[in-house]
């Protein structure tokens, strides 16, 4: 059987290119990419059409910066989950962050983060792994057993690493098996128990603040430690004006950091707290009008080079308390797309960019596959209604935590099928009538 | 015609000037009932006011209390250590007992900023804040605009220093809200340590050496400097702090010569002001807990209904 996508835009993010294509599918593969109309399979062959015509086709989406919480916390998501909202998204692959329970310090751990990818059966699932055993930053975890168990990239997400020295020897010791170092930028010190954004929001309302320098010195610190070792280092979920100018200013000494932002840090500023709404809280937090207009400015410039969501479910426990006791954290896979689209219509970015940002170029930085529509490679790919409006609601999330703070928001851009190695594992019923 | 019509006092960023107008006209009503030897009147009577303090207090739930008994309210009292909060309980979970027993007011004291608006989201009762975090304590700016107002005569135009611990402190952040919409003109003043960051965003001027800064005030307002938040991490001692930022006989002198000068309490004498000043002629302290039993009769009376022309009696 063969997979016939007709009539698309084919957006390739690596080629900056956007071209009226079809696309032939068979066993798992892109067989063939030919110009519309040239395509004639043979009559005793099964075919299935996909009318993509109005439609927009990306390779699958990659989402770098995910929580599927499990082990542990299977609650408030399990990988099962996390996939379904995943492909319900547009995202054909994900790498989700050690700060599970336990963590993913060991082979264990990522090798049943792998089965029970595996067992889901929906998307690709790349474990990172810690940087340091128990995220304590005190002793290196077993690079080279990781990598051979499944883990893509190392990170002590959730939490820095604290120790300067060992973060230093984890990016050297990195290097010798090609693994990706991630880090999550944050002086806990200068934090100091912080629960929102420092600024005139946190000011009013009473709330303890989190400063931008907070975030700004690790961001600081990681492009010298990736100068002290000539390897490169990526930096998660910048949020502020100055993380920016740091990253831009590495990048053009050549020094070797690639950056990601979240689609929060985007859309919303600290005036999304007044109300002391828990679905706003997160870190780093959602900061000011200023912080929101760099990262735009970052991301088109090239300085930031991932839009990732650090989806990061929490369920009511966590989230219908006082403000100070809420947990960090907002679900993200189910509003990532329509967000960033968004952005393009502002005039941000061109839509190949943004759509590298969601997919090339964080396959590049993991060295994963994907990213790319290409004749013999995996079809993995999305297809997008730019035009399709709708309105974000609470309980329509395939996440099984609804920790949104978009929920009420008006959305334009949509996943219609979402296809994982030939396979379709999500098909919204929107799609063109008749295919 | 112009009606009070709020379910609810969390902050007083919700309140016009003519709500506070109306809290203080009908605080003044109820002033004379204190002074009364039966300090008693019927007015709430069959209305139930919980007093629910998850942190320590002595004169802000004695004051509660005494304004809904006056006002013959029921009140029943619940603090942090026997409410089921100690058993792990949520806010909300607790919430909704307490409404299960239909109250007409709960009056909620809270660590955590925001939490009186947590509990309001989830109970039909009023809710009224009578302490959040270092958010805002809005019954405390009523009874200081009330205590200025029967002092001086007005609010409007009048020049307000606060000096202290203006980041950490919830009176602060009330009585800047409040003097602020009520015409009056506000000064902060304390160690760079302890004044907000992006602070003038409140609408106040910050003059740092409280010299400069009580110059030709009317009203000095002195905050607690709480002890338990003397780490050595934003003041090196008290006996500096003392030194250089607490009001002593010289520093006054710069003020008015009919300053007041005013304390939310409780007094750490001898660090934040000398204890001459807080007993002396300038001092307005005493007034304030007076006044704050009246001020909170008339919350009570206005947030059950007797600003809706309700018949209470």
């Amino acid at each position: 059987m063969i997979t016939w996508i007709k009539g698309g835009q084919v957006i390739d993010p690596r080629l900056g290119t956007k071209n009226k294509l079809d696309i032939v599918v068979r066993k798992g593969k892109i067989e063939k990419i030919l110009p519309p109309g040239n395509f004639n399979p043979a009559s005793d062959i099964d075919v299935k059409v996909i009318d993509a015509s109005g439609m927009i086709v990306t390779p699958g989406l990659i989402d770098m910066h995910v929580h599927f919480r499990e082990p542990g916390e299977e609650y408030k998501e399990t990988v099962a989950t996390g996939s379904q909202a995943a492909a319900a998204g547009g995202f054909t692959a994900v790498s989700c962050m050690p700060n599970t329970t336990p963590i993913n310090d060991s082979r264990s751990v990522t090798e049943f983060i792998l089965e029970r990818a595996r067992k889901a059966n929906l998307i690709r699932v790349y474990p990172v792994a810690a940087i340091s055993r128990g995220l304590k930053s005190e002793s290196l975890t077993e690079f080279g057993d990781l990598k051979e168990a499944g883990a893509v990239a190392v990170s002590d997400d959730g939490r820095p690493v604290t120790s300067s020295e060992l973060m230093r020897r984890a990016i050297e010791y990195a290097r010798f098996f090609h693994l990706p170092v991630i880090s999550h930028c944050e002086d806990l010190d200068l934090s100091n128990k912080g629960v929102m954004h420092e600024g005139t929001v946190s000011t009013r309302l009473g709330l303890k603040g989190i400063p931008a320098a907070s975030e700004e010195i690790m961001v600081v610190r990681e492009i010298l430690l990736a100068r002290l070792t000539g390897y490169p280092v990526h930096i998660s979920h910048i949020s502020t004006e100055g993380s920016v100018k740091f990253i831009k200013q590495a990048k053009e000494e050549g020094i070797a950091v690639t950056a990601e932002t979240a689609p929060h840090y985007f859309s919303l500023d600290h005036t999304a707290v007044i109300d002391f709404d828990s679905n706003a809280k997160m870190y780093p937090p959602l900061r000011e009008p200023k912080d929101v207009e760099a990262i735009k400015r970052g991301l088109s410039e090239g300085v930031i080079d991932v839009i990732a969501t650090d989806h990061a479910p929490h369920s009511p426990l966590e989230k219908d308390v006082e403000f100070d006791k809420a947990a960090f954290g907002i679900i993200g896979l189910e509003t990532a797309l329509p967000l960033t689209l968004a952005l393009v219509r502002e005039g941000v970015m061109d839509l190949p960019s943004a759509i590298a940002k969601l997919s090339y170029n964080s396959a590049s930085i993991l060295h994963v596959r994907g990213g790319m529509i290409e004749e013999g490679k995996e079809a993995d790919l999305t297809i997008i209604d730019l035009n399709n409006e709708y309105v974000i609601e609470g309980d329509g999330f395939r996440s099984k935590s609804h920790n949104s703070p978009f929920i009420g928001f008006k959305m334009k851009g949509k996943a219609i099928l979402t296809m994982v190695g030939g396979r379709i594992v999500w098909e919204s019923d929107e799609l063109n009538p008749g295919s | 015609m112009y009606r009070f019509n709020h379910k609810d006092l969390l902050g007083m960023d919700q309140l016009s000037v003519s709500d506070i107008n109306t809290i203080l006209d009908t605080a003044d009503t109820f002033m004379e009932i204190s002074s009364r030897d039966i300090k008693k009147v019927p007015t709430l009577r069959g209305k139930t006011v919980i007093n629910f303090f998850y942190e320590p207090s002595t004169r802000t739930k004695a004051s509660f209390e005494m304004a809904a008994k006056r006002l013959s309210a029921d009140t029943i009292s619940l603090s942090a250590a026997d409410s089921s909060m100690v058993k792990g309980e949520t806010l909300i979970d607790t919430a909704r007992n307490l409404q299960a027993m239909n109250p007409d007011i709960i009056i909620l004291r809270h660590p955590s900023s925001g939490a009186p608006h947590l509990l309001a989201r989830y109970v039909d009762a009023g809710v009224i804040n009578a302490g959040d975090g270092i958010h805002e304590h809005p019954s405390q700016a009523l009874l200081d605009l009330f205590t200025i107002r029967k002092k001086k005569g007005r609010i409007k135009g009048l020049r307000v220093v606060i000096i202290g611990d203006i980041a950490h402190s919830r009176v602060a952040r009330s009585d800047i809200i409040g003097l602020r919409k009520m015409g009056a003109e506000v000064t902060i003043s304390g160690p760079p340590t302890m004044i907000p960051v992006d602070a003038e965003s409140l609408g106040v001027k910050v003059v740092l050496d409280p010299a400069k800064a009580l110059k030709g005030k009317d009203v000095i307002m002195i905050l607690r400097i709480q002890l338990e938040r003397q780490s050595g991490i934003l003041i090196p001692s008290l006996r500096e702090y003392s030194i250089v930022f607490g009001l002593n006989k010289e520093l006054i002198r710069g003020a008015k010569k009919d300053v007041i000068i005013m304390h939310p309490g409780p007094i750490n004498r001898g660090v934040e002001i000398t204890g001459d000043l807080a007993d002396g002629p300038f001092s307005v302290i005493l007034d304030q807990v007076r006044n704050g039993v009246a001020i909170r009769m008339a919350l009570l009376y206005l947030l059950i209904g007797g600003g809706r022309g309700d018949n209470l009696d």
